[in-house]
């Protein structure tokens, strides 16, 4: 087995592969890229037991850049294909990489059911609020009147936030950075990688050419610490470019509140391990800019993944029958004997 | 009902009644939807296999789990036939049915044999029910079943009374009345009653006193045909000559699975399933799950694409992997079956075809995805089709669909239909010997691994996660000849094009060649595919008792077709296709031989009648003999 750990010199490098990049220049998923290089190499995966699969879509060609092994799937299916992966062998750690249009759009019933079931796989969200790869329509996380091609007097559709449906969904961890924090891409990426169970990452970046401002409040220097709150386990929320600023509870509604108006412990304490997912999906609602929008674990919480309850029925069902024996199949039921002497 | 000629008419020493030795018969067991008819039709299939003879089964019933009760649309019915002699068909015509209700009667008559014997529940012919099945009159009385022996007997009175000591309630009590009906058609048949005896006290463990009732109800139907002095005779079918072997009776979806199983195991794998329930294929699903201590792996999908998607994921990862599905379900998989296609992985698809196009007859048999399978998809995709020719040989069907999908790393698709899925005949227990080899290499070596580098057969290597050094990315764009790297080369797009196509005609180094049943040339040649075999055979047997110049060719493989089917075309002076479509072998065949192949077609959700194929044979060689 060669670990990038056991030959550090080759680190991320390891897990490049010699295929040319060919996204937009200044796209975030280059540097998504490379953050996932990094991590893998720093964690110590295997290169020979770690899958990429995507679907379609700009984001969608990642395997090609990995030094993985990898599928490039069809629109929308990359998480159906990976729980065939991961089923056939659970001891492979499989990745899917999927953007908004990919993972909600087309492929929204293949995400919703892959989470319920707790399949062990890691899925990015490239979250662009754009179809980039088709050109520029919009997609089922633009936001209500985003002009685009085909919406030129404004969209009318309302969009899903993906962190709620894999709330909804009963995901079991579920994060969200944003492309240009690289050390917490790195951070969320390392915590979805050690997550046993479907681990769901959405990942905030622009689309430079369709949607280059998607995230402006989020990136700029000068507002983003009003506008992003850190999740943090065990921790009062508090944001803001002073942390002046928390969130508290008021009755089943949270608001924006001014530190020193508010006792501390009056503030939300995060808990990414809350038995019930309600606080969780309160979180997920908060939008700019009524409120600053979190970042960080929202959930992780440990349920059997899908593949180990397959393979313990398995196990179980060997221990009551015995490993299957063909002979003694073919011949349950009602069988009967025919002998030449039969054919009188 | 044949006669065995050259027997006489010996006298039940018990009963004192006479018997008459038959070589074949076929029951239909007929009733509402709740009546619990497929059940004992499944219990007399058994006894009378068990017993011996051949057996071809046929259930026919709604789509809907209740129809309204008593209703024409409610009637559920399971037709068994049963011989001393090899038969391939559930047979034409019904020799005794049993009718349960008066919509059963009306349903069911018109595919009564001339002289045929009714046993109907007279019980149930009162006012209500005969207005349920818009009866204006009671036909018992009206003089319409003289052609028929009509026995009128009181089920439901008998039944309660056989199971009073039970002390279970009316409606529980008069539940056990398809036994009382399967007692007596065992009585009337010489049909033993201890298989039935050992499958009640299995499925009923739990409940004792149902048991007891439905064992009550059983011997009461049987000593009722002994003693009332209602029926003067019984009939004689000796056990048929069958090769000498262990026999169980599979229907095609029971042979399916365990084919599947059976060749994961061959190749020393686990396997795959990834399915979403649809009839007629949902059972292939069921038997399955409970075969997971052969480290069968089975994934109810959310849908259709997901199940085949996830195939697509298992074959990357190294498992055998299937799927299973239906017309309106090989619809939506046709995209992920195309990047099977393009990835170049080895996978079965099962289409259990049913009555199309959408929902169609869901419950009802048809061959019209032929087209679907060969041609189905986008771009120039062809993959290697084969159909099953009969319940068991679905379980032949599996293996060779596994060992081509994996030897050529190709998806393979496998037709069966509704006719093949639900009926049963004896299926001859394999040994070892019988059973092919599974070889399977895969790709090890990182110094000569190059993923679209092509074997002697044109496939390309199987190097499955977790080997070292040989990490590679497939998927659906196009691929560099050989590096397996995504090229947009308009040169190599030809080229790969013409590589995936060449290797599943090479698939016919695989396909033996095509066998012709009669005279190699003549007259007429009737081709025929997949679950209609039985009923083509046999007509044409029996054309060829008359001196007929007619041979049968039924086609196993529809892509690649056998490297000399143009030959045995050409050596007939007329081809016949017959199918249950409106022509798609036919058009096939004659796009592929320039031969003038003429049809016969039927789209009605029911399988072939010996009769309709007989009189076109006669139609087209009458005079000719």
């Amino acid at each position: 087995m060669s670990t990038a750990a056991d030959s550090p010199e080759l680190g991320a490098k390891a897990f490049k592969s010699d295929q040319q990049v060919k996204w937009c220049p200044g796209c975030g998923d280059h540097s998504i890229l490379v953050q996932v290089q990094k991590v893998l190499a720093s964690i110590g995966a295997c290169r020979e037991r770690t899958v990429f699969v995507s679907g379609i879509g700009c984001s969608s060609r990642f395997p090609y850049y990995m030094g993985t092994y990898g599928i490039h799937g069809i629109h929308g299916r990359a998480p159906a294909i990976a729980t065939g992966v991961k089923c056939a062998n659970p001891a492979l750690d499989v990745w899917v990489v999927t953007g908004d249009g990919d993972a909600l759009s087309i492929g929204g019933n293949h995400i919703l059911h892959t989470i319920r079931r707790n399949v062990g796989l890691k899925i990015i969200l490239l979250n662009n609020r754009i179809y980039g790869l088709t050109k520029g329509q919009y997609s089922p996380t633009s936001e209500f009147g985003t002009r685009t091609k085909s919406s030129p007097q404004g969209s009318i559709d309302h969009p899903i936030h993906p962190i709620s449906v894999a709330i909804g969904s009963e995901i079991t961890f579920v994060a969200r950075t944003i492309d240009t924090d690289v050390a917490h891409v790195q951070y969320v990426l390392r915590r979805a990688a050690a997550h046993k169970g479907t681990a769901f990452v959405e990942v905030y970046q622009n689309c430079q050419v369709y949607n280059a401002n998607a995230y402006g409040w989020a990136t700029d220097r000068e507002t983003k610490a009003d506008h992003l709150l850190y999740l943090e386990h065990g921790k009062p929320l508090i944001f803001g470019k002073n942390r002046d600023k928390g969130i508290r509870l008021n009755g089943d509604t949270p608001e924006v509140v001014e530190l020193g108006r508010v006792r501390p412990d009056d503030l939300v304490i995060h808990d990414e391990k809350a038995a019930d997912s309600s606080m969780a999906f309160r979180l997920a609602r908060m939008h700019y800019p009524a409120f600053p929008e979190p970042v960080g674990v929202f959930r992780a919480v440990e349920k059997p993944t899908y593949e180990e309850l397959m393979m313990a029925q398995i196990a179980a069902e060997r221990e009551r029958h015995g490993p299957g024996d063909l002979e003694k199949l073919f011949r349950s039921g009602d069988v009967w004997e025919v002998t030449a002497t039969d054919q009188g | 009902m044949s006669t065995a000629t050259s027997k006489g008419r010996p006298t039940d020493q018990q009963s004192g009644k006479q018997v008459e030795e038959l070589v074949q018969a076929a029951v239909r067991f007929a009733g509402d939807s709740g009546d619990g008819m497929q059940l004992v039709g499944g219990q007399f299939t058994s006894a009378s296999a068990v017993f011996g003879n051949d057996v071809a089964t046929f259930p026919d019933y709604p789509a809907e789990i209740r129809a309204p009760m008593g209703t024409l649309a409610g009637v559920s019915g399971f037709q068994i036939n049963f011989a001393s002699r090899d038969i391939y068909t559930p047979g034409d015509r019904v020799d005794v049915l049993v009718a349960m209700n008066p919509a059963a009667l009306k349903v069911n008559l018109k595919d009564m044999a001339e002289g045929g014997t009714i046993i109907v529940n007279v019980d149930e012919f009162d006012e209500a029910s005969l207005r349920r099945a818009q009866y204006d009159a009671n036909p018992l009385e009206t003089g319409e079943l003289s052609r028929y022996r009509v026995y009128p007997v009181p089920m439901t009175q008998q039944t309660l009374e056989a199971v009073r000591e039970t002390g279970l309630g009316p409606r529980d009590a008069g539940r056990c009345k398809n036994f009382y009906a399967l007692g007596l058609v065992c009585w009337l048949f010489e049909r033993p009653l201890e298989p039935t005896r050992r499958w009640i006290n299995a499925k009923f463990a739990r409940t004792p006193a149902v048991a007891r009732a439905n064992l009550l109800a059983l011997e009461a139907g049987y000593a009722f045909g002994e003693t009332a002095e209602m029926f003067s005779q019984r009939y004689r079918i000796r056990p048929a000559r069958l090769a000498p072997g262990t026999y169980r009776n599979l229907t095609g979806n029971q042979a399916l699975a365990l084919g599947l199983v059976t060749a994961a195991r061959l190749a020393g794998k686990p396997l795959f399933y990834g399915s979403y329930p649809i009839t007629p294929a949902s059972e292939i699903l069921h038997d399955l799950a409970t075969y997971k201590h052969f480290d069968v792996r089975v994934f109810q999908a959310e849908d259709e694409i997901a199940a085949m998607a996830a195939v697509v994921g298992a074959a990357f990862a190294g498992a055998i992997a299937a799927t299973g599905t239906s017309g309106p379900g090989m619809a939506l998989k046709q995209e992920a079956l195309s990047l099977g296609v393009m990835t170049e992985l080895p996978m079965v698809v099962v289409n259990v075809q049913r009555g199309g196009p959408s929902t169609g007859l869901p419950t009802k048999t048809e061959q019209a995805d032929l087209w679907q399978a060969v041609m189905g998809r986008h771009g120039e995709c062809p993959l290697p089709v084969l159909a099953a020719q009969s319940p068991a040989d679905c379980f032949w069907a599996a293996i060779e669909a596994v060992r081509i999908a994996v030897q050529y790393m190709t998806p393979v698709v496998l037709l069966s239909d509704g006719y093949l899925a639900n009926s049963s005949e004896p299926w001859r227990v394999p040994g070892k010997s019988d059973l092919p080899t599974i070889e399977i290499v895969h790709a090890t070596d990182p110094a000569t691994f190059r993923p679209y580098a092509r074997d002697a057969h044109g496939a390309r290597p199987w190097a499955i996660p977790g080997t070292p050094g040989l990490e590679h990315r497939v998927g659906g764009l196009e691929k560099a000849d050989v590096t397996g790297e995504v090229c947009y080369v308009p040169e190599n797009h030809q080229r790969m094009t013409e590589l995936r196509a060449q290797k599943v005609a090479n698939v016919v180094q695989d396909v033996p060649d095509q066998a012709v049943f009669g005279a190699p040339e003549g007259e007429l040649l009737v081709v025929s595919w997949g679950g209609t075999f039985g009923a083509v055979r046999t007509a044409v047997e029996q054309a060829r008792e008359k001196g007929r110049s007619v041979s049968h060719a039924h086609l196993r493989w529809l892509n690649p077709m056998p490297r000399n089917l143009g030959d045995v075309l050409r050596r007939f002076r007329r081809i016949l296709v017959c199918e249950l479509n409106l022509g798609q072998l036919q058009w096939l065949l004659r796009a592929r031989y320039l031969v003038d192949a003429q049809g016969l077609h039927k789209v009605q959700g029911r399988p072939f009648r010996v009769g309709e194929i007989t009189a076109r044979i006669d139609e087209v060689v009458g005079g000719r003999a």
